[in-house]
């Protein structure tokens, strides 16, 4: 959507984001809305991929799901607590069940601590402190992302290439057995071949151990092949919000439907669009558009669209769209949980 | 060689000696262009594209690098220049782009500078005429409002833009030859869109000869007439572009093809992933490089590298002993999978791919699976 709305949320959801907001001050009286009130919630044992262009919050969205930091205003209710309303000790005891894995998967490791440390870290702050019980726990989570946890143990992260650095980052995650995983651009520094080598382990270990993930990520393949449900944001608001094999065949959001036009396809035979679309920079967040934010860069765009803002609608079965003129008719208007 | 080639490039080599050892980073690459005709190199990280295409506009600046073989450019040799006669060159007949727009523009210099002194070096133009020349350098590349971006800092600008000024730049002497190092990595795939269409655009418009390098089969697929793909520092094959997508010889090319996630695949399709990875070039394996990742791999390619041979089409060379789709290779692919090689189990989707080697999968899932 570039719009709000929470028509999309379900009745039964590990996680319920709702109203989110962060903003970032700068200067005086000034701040960037870097997410501007939005909503969404995932599953028990479910993906959720988070897609957009840089700048349009889906990082700082992960990050606000951990309090990292505080959204400005908004609920993130974990498994029926509400995280925005715990403070210090309880804070960061629930945060364990939170974890997160980075884009860099180099820099996210200390360089000076072997592998074996580096995974018992959160062992070592939330117990079992008995070191034996440790190391059985951290070669369990080493050998399941595909790492040789007696070979891994006292080496430091730069003996190792980026992709099996990523693999000591998700065992360090998984290591602490959290309700959910928030996974950063865990793929976009990775050579294809080492990219596919992930994407199949994170499928696995998500049938393992029926892992919760919400995955963000710029790249809409990728997004498409790991996630079971995707979120398309724009300019810190929601566009889109589907299961992910009808999102993919029937884009109701303009949005969606110029990503997905301007994907690379490894076929020289598909058409090649060369006049596809406007020009149009995305917008600066200190000062978005009024009404439906894609407005200045949408084909449909009407007066209606400048003066409010779209909520979002249902289109069919678990799929949802906030925009005034979407590409396929919704089937109900604005049946809102307000 | 035909004489209407714009390139030629014969037996290049370049070799970086390190503390480590010796490392070939370009490996006896030959391959010519046409006047006007795009290529693409494609390959990961490592594989020497990037080496390569600088290589050719000799900027390759470190110290303790070599380069052998022979580059014609118009029927003269560039490897024997001197850097004199090289400056000559660059910008008014080869010019190239980077892969990150964020960096290769001077943060303290404002855009019109960056631009009007370079026109003004290579073209001889007055201040008033360069600063003309520089506006509508930026119209050509479609920036917005181009008199006031002269008066921008690079950091003013968005990604796309900064590379829209970056093509702009490379563009101001009308050079004969692009090299388009990555030109749209580090961008957004709305931006990249862009890009490739102005890119294509100014090409067509200039009859220029573009080289493409980017590790993005997708982004090759409808933009250029040949492909050529590397792996440690060779080429392994190299042929039309609507050729190599329609029939591949390589296991190289067709592994890359498979590992990357399509996006008509419904969701959760397991993809297949490549074992192990890139060689280190320092001590290759022995043979075939791509033989200890390779499903069709046979004792033969442990042994002796292929050379790059002639295909049935017009074209189409591969440099491998058992290529995709000839009898030998089902022969080798069976032969693998009854044997248990891992690369090849994992290929076929009944092993998972690591980078140490690959696990099997437990009998119980595979069954599930099947």
């Amino acid at each position: 959507m570039a719009g709000s709305g929470k028509a999309h949320l379900r009745d039964e959801a590990l996680l319920r984001v709702e109203d989110l907001t962060v903003e970032f001050p700068i200067g005086r009286d000034r701040a960037v809305k870097a997410v501007s009130g939005i909503s969404f919630d995932i599953a028990k044992g479910e993906t959720l991929g988070l897609v957009g262009e840089s700048g349009c919050g889906k990082s700082t969205t992960g990050r606000a799901i951990l309090q990292l930091p505080a959204p400005t205003s908004g609920q993130v209710i974990l498994d029926g607590t509400d995280l925005t309303s715990l403070e210090g000790p309880e804070m960061r005891k629930h945060r364990t069940n939170l974890q997160m894995i980075f884009q860099d998967p180099i820099s996210s490791l200390n360089p000076r601590r072997a592998v074996g440390e580096v995974v018992a870290e959160p062992l070592n702050v939330w117990g079992p402190h008995d070191e034996d019980e440790q190391w059985k726990l951290v070669s369990e989570q080493l050998e399941a992302v595909g790492i040789d946890p007696d070979v891994a143990r006292n080496k430091y992260p730069h003996e190792f290439s980026g992709g099996q650095c990523q693999r000591i980052s998700i065992a360090r995650a998984l290591v602490m057995d959290p309700q959910l995983i928030i996974c950063d651009e865990p793929v976009s520094a990775l050579d294809v071949s080492v990219q596919a080598q992930i994407l199949n382990m994170l499928k696995d270990l998500k049938d393992r151990y029926g892992l919760t993930l919400v995955f963000i990520a710029h790249d809409l393949a990728v997004v498409k092949n790991i996630s079971d449900r995707v979120a398309v944001m724009y300019l810190g608001k929601m566009c889109e919000v589907s299961e992910s094999n009808e999102l993919y065949a029937n884009p109701a959001h303009p949005y969606t439907r110029l990503l997905l036009e301007s994907i690379p396809l490894p076929d020289p035979t598909a058409d090649l669009d060369t006049t596809l679309q406007s020009e149009v920079e995305l917008p600066s967040p200190l000062d978005p558009p009024s009404g439906c934010r894609f407005r200045t860069r949408c084909p449909f765009a009407d007066e209606i669209c400048e003066r409010e803002e779209p909520q979002m609608r249902r289109v069919s079965g678990d799929h949802y769209v906030a925009c005034h003129h979407p590409l396929i008719e919704p089937t109900e208007t604005n049946v809102g949980l307000e | 060689m035909a004489s209407n080639d714009l390139l030629t490039v014969q037996h290049l080599s370049t070799t970086f000696e390190t503390p480590a050892g010796s490392v070939k980073a370009v490996d006896d690459v030959s391959l010519s262009l046409k006047a006007g005709s795009t290529m693409g190199l494609v390959g990961e990280s490592g594989s020497g594209k990037t080496v390569l295409s600088r290589s050719i506009m000799r900027l390759i600046t470190a110290g303790g690098a070599t380069t052998t073989g022979s580059v014609l450019y118009r029927g003269e040799e560039l490897l024997t220049k001197s850097s004199k006669e090289m400056q000559a060159l660059w910008g008014a007949e080869m010019a190239m782009v980077f892969q990150d727009p964020m960096t290769s523009l001077n943060p303290v210099v404002r855009i019109g500078r960056q631009m009007i002194e370079h026109v003004q070096h290579h073209l001889g133009l007055s201040k008033a005429d360069a600063v003309d020349a520089a506006v509508s350098l930026l119209r050509s590349a479609q920036i917005p409002e181009a008199e006031a971006r002269l008066q921008a800092y690079p950091h003013e600008l968005s990604g796309g833009m900064r590379q829209r000024v970056c093509i702009a730049i490379a563009l101001a002497c009308g050079p004969n030859m692009l090299f388009a190092d990555e030109p749209t990595t580090a961008l957004d795939v709305t931006v990249q869109h862009q890009i490739l269409n102005l890119l294509a655009e100014q090409q067509r418009e200039r009859n220029m000869t573009m080289i493409l390098v980017t590790h993005d089969l997708g982004v090759v697929a409808g933009r250029t007439d040949e492909i050529a793909v590397m792996y440690a520092g060779r080429i392994v094959e190299k042929a039309p572009t609507d050729t190599l997508f329609a029939s591949m010889r390589h296991p190289y090319t067709e592994a890359l093809l498979r590992a990357i996630p399509k996006i008509d695949d419904p969701k959760q399709t397991k993809l297949s992933a490549i074992i192990g990875r890139p060689p280190d070039l320092i001590n290759p394996p022995s043979g075939c490089a791509f033989s200890p990742r390779c499903p069709y791999v046979q004792p033969k390619c442990r042994e002796e590298a292929p050379t790059l041979t002639p295909g049935e089409s017009a074209g189409h060379e591969f440099a491998c002993w058992n290529p995709v789709g000839s009898p030998e290779a089902e022969q080798a692919w069976q032969q693998n999978l009854e044997g248990g090689l891992l690369q090849t189990l994992a290929a076929a989707g009944k092993a998972t791919a690591t980078e140490e080697g690959a696990t099997p999968v437990p009998v119980a899932a595979n069954e599930a699976a099947q």
